[in-house]
């Protein structure tokens, strides 16, 4: 299990409690704004771009090359950058913070 | 070579140059086949650019058929992203369980439908009415306007034998036209209306700037959903396993659905201008001429999908770009999403099998490439459950 805090565009946070599965299937369950997860989680369509608090990198992990190579198109990528559907839920997430890119 | 395969005939250019050229009615288009470059041109929207003469991105080109913007699609940003959050949350309508009951009904139906008649040419009774019907629910017009839509055939302004036709794109603007004129005597709960009261930059949209999303919405969701759907029926009819796994394991519909829609690349490809003199995988493209994003060539690039030219129904990672890439990204995706979830639930639900009778192939012919796209017909059995 883990607590995982989104912050949206407009400044809301909202901390939700996932199980298992994706991170942007807990954002998209719970109406996270700005979090769409339009391919399901296939990593083909970006819109669950989101960037990981400084602290919290370590604990994130790194974007696979395919996931960096679409990350590096996007607008607003920055080095903390992750497409949360390529986060599997697990303990070690519990904490995490992510702000949603847009 | 099973019925339902299709090829990829550009893997040898792809891997020795990366670009093709091909002429266009004296317009020649640099095809770009690389995913990497694919998406690198999508991107770079200032250099190559959606908004040119209406129908010169197109491939082939409409110029000779329409005169016509179609909107948002041959805008550049900063006006594009001001026409695109207008129509979002219309074209979003497809995630509402009211929108996605209806569409449930009227797969179920066709599917008892047909399952009820000792085979079909599924082109025609399946997939165009299938398609003509969802349309009603995207524009949110009653079902009976999908009478008009199947009438008008898989291409709604091109004819089969003539990919030029003017005759047939005049029968829709008038269509549109008159469907406008209405719309503004009583405005209802459709698109149009919608539109006609609409904010763009602190004024209204004028009608043919409507007549443009309109154009849009019928011409951009009708051959490709129509072959998508085709093409999934011919997929499962030949690969009976499928439709069985596809039963027992519903948690893999949406990576089946990601799979097949990279596998069959529903548009082969999209074209873009020159805005400067540039090059692209080093060659050089001159200011004012066209190259084109080849979306079914990315979606085999071997560099970035393992066992490209096999449909692996729970691939995980799979960053196809048959939807498009960038800012354009296809606005009728999630429309057809849903229609590809709401299928497959029906056909695992009620049919056992699909037997393939016949077939008539539809290849394309861009130069050196001849690539299958779909059927031009298909004879198929259902077999109910």
């Amino acid at each position: 299990m883990a607590k995982i805090t989104f912050i949206t565009s407009d400044n809301e946070s909202v901390t939700l409690e996932g199980q298992s599965g994706s991170v942007m299937e807990l954002a998209v369950s719970n109406g996270v704004k700005g979090i769409d997860g339009d391919c399901g989680g296939v990593c083909s369509c970006a819109t669950c771009h989101v960037h990981v608090a400084e602290n919290d990198v370590a604990k994130a992990g790194e974007a696979s090359e395919i996931e960096a190579d679409m990350l590096e198109l996007e607008d607003n990528v920055t080095e903390a950058s992750r497409l949360c559907c390529q986060m599997e839920i697990s303990d070690a997430l519990d904490g995490i913070t992510l702000t949603v890119a847009r | 070579m099973k019925h339902s395969e299709h090829q990829d005939p550009f893997e040898k250019a792809r891997r020795e140059t990366g670009h093709s050229e091909i002429d266009d009615q004296n317009d020649p288009v640099t095809m770009v086949l690389r995913h990497k470059d694919v998406r690198k041109c999508a991107h770079a929207w200032s250099t190559f650019s959606s908004e040119d003469k209406p129908g010169r991105i197109v491939v082939p080109s409409e110029v000779g058929i329409r005169t016509d913007r179609q909107i948002p699609f041959e805008v550049d940003p900063p006006n594009h992203g001001d026409y695109r959050s207008l129509v979002e949350p219309w074209f979003k309508r497809p995630l509402e369980s009211d929108y996605q009951d209806k569409l449930k009904a009227q797969i179920s139906q066709l599917v008892d439908d047909v399952s009820q008649l000792d085979s079909i040419e599924a082109v025609n009774a399946f997939s165009l009415r299938l398609q003509s019907r969802a349309l009603t629910l995207l524009f949110n017009v009653p079902y009976e306007e999908s009478e008009i839509f199947v009438s008008w055939g898989t291409h709604v302004f091109r004819s089969e034998d003539d990919p030029l036709d003017s005759g047939k794109a005049q029968a829709l603007y008038h269509y549109i036209d008159d469907k406008i004129a209405e719309a503004e005597k009583a405005p209802g709960k459709d698109l149009i209306s919608m539109l006609l009261s609409a904010e763009f930059q602190g004024r209204k949209l004028t009608k043919d700037e409507i007549k443009g999303v309109i154009i849009l919405t019928f011409a951009g969701g009708r051959d490709t959903v129509i072959n998508m759907v085709t093409n999934t029926l011919a997929y499962l009819a030949d690969n009976p396993k499928a439709l069985t796994r596809l039963r027992e394991e519903p948690e893999i519909h949406n990576k089946a659905i990601e799979e097949l829609i990279r596998y069959f690349s529903p548009l082969t490809h999209m074209g873009r201008v020159a805005k400067k003199d540039t090059e692209v995988c080093g060659k050089p493209i001159a200011e004012d001429s066209r190259i084109s994003l080849c979306w079914a060539s990315a979606n085999r690039d071997e560099k970035v999908f393992e066992n490209p030219n096999e449909v692996v129904l729970d691939r995980k990672i799979n960053p196809h770009v048959s939807f498009g890439f960038g800012q354009h990204n296809c606005l009728g995706a999630t429309h057809a999403r849903q229609i590809m979830h709401i299928l497959l639930r029906v056909l695992v639900e009620k049919v056992e099998k699909i037997e393939h009778i016949n077939q008539k192939d539809h290849v394309e012919h861009w130069g050196e490439f001849d690539r299958k796209v779909g059927y031009h017909s298909i004879e198929l059995k259902f077999h109910p459950r």
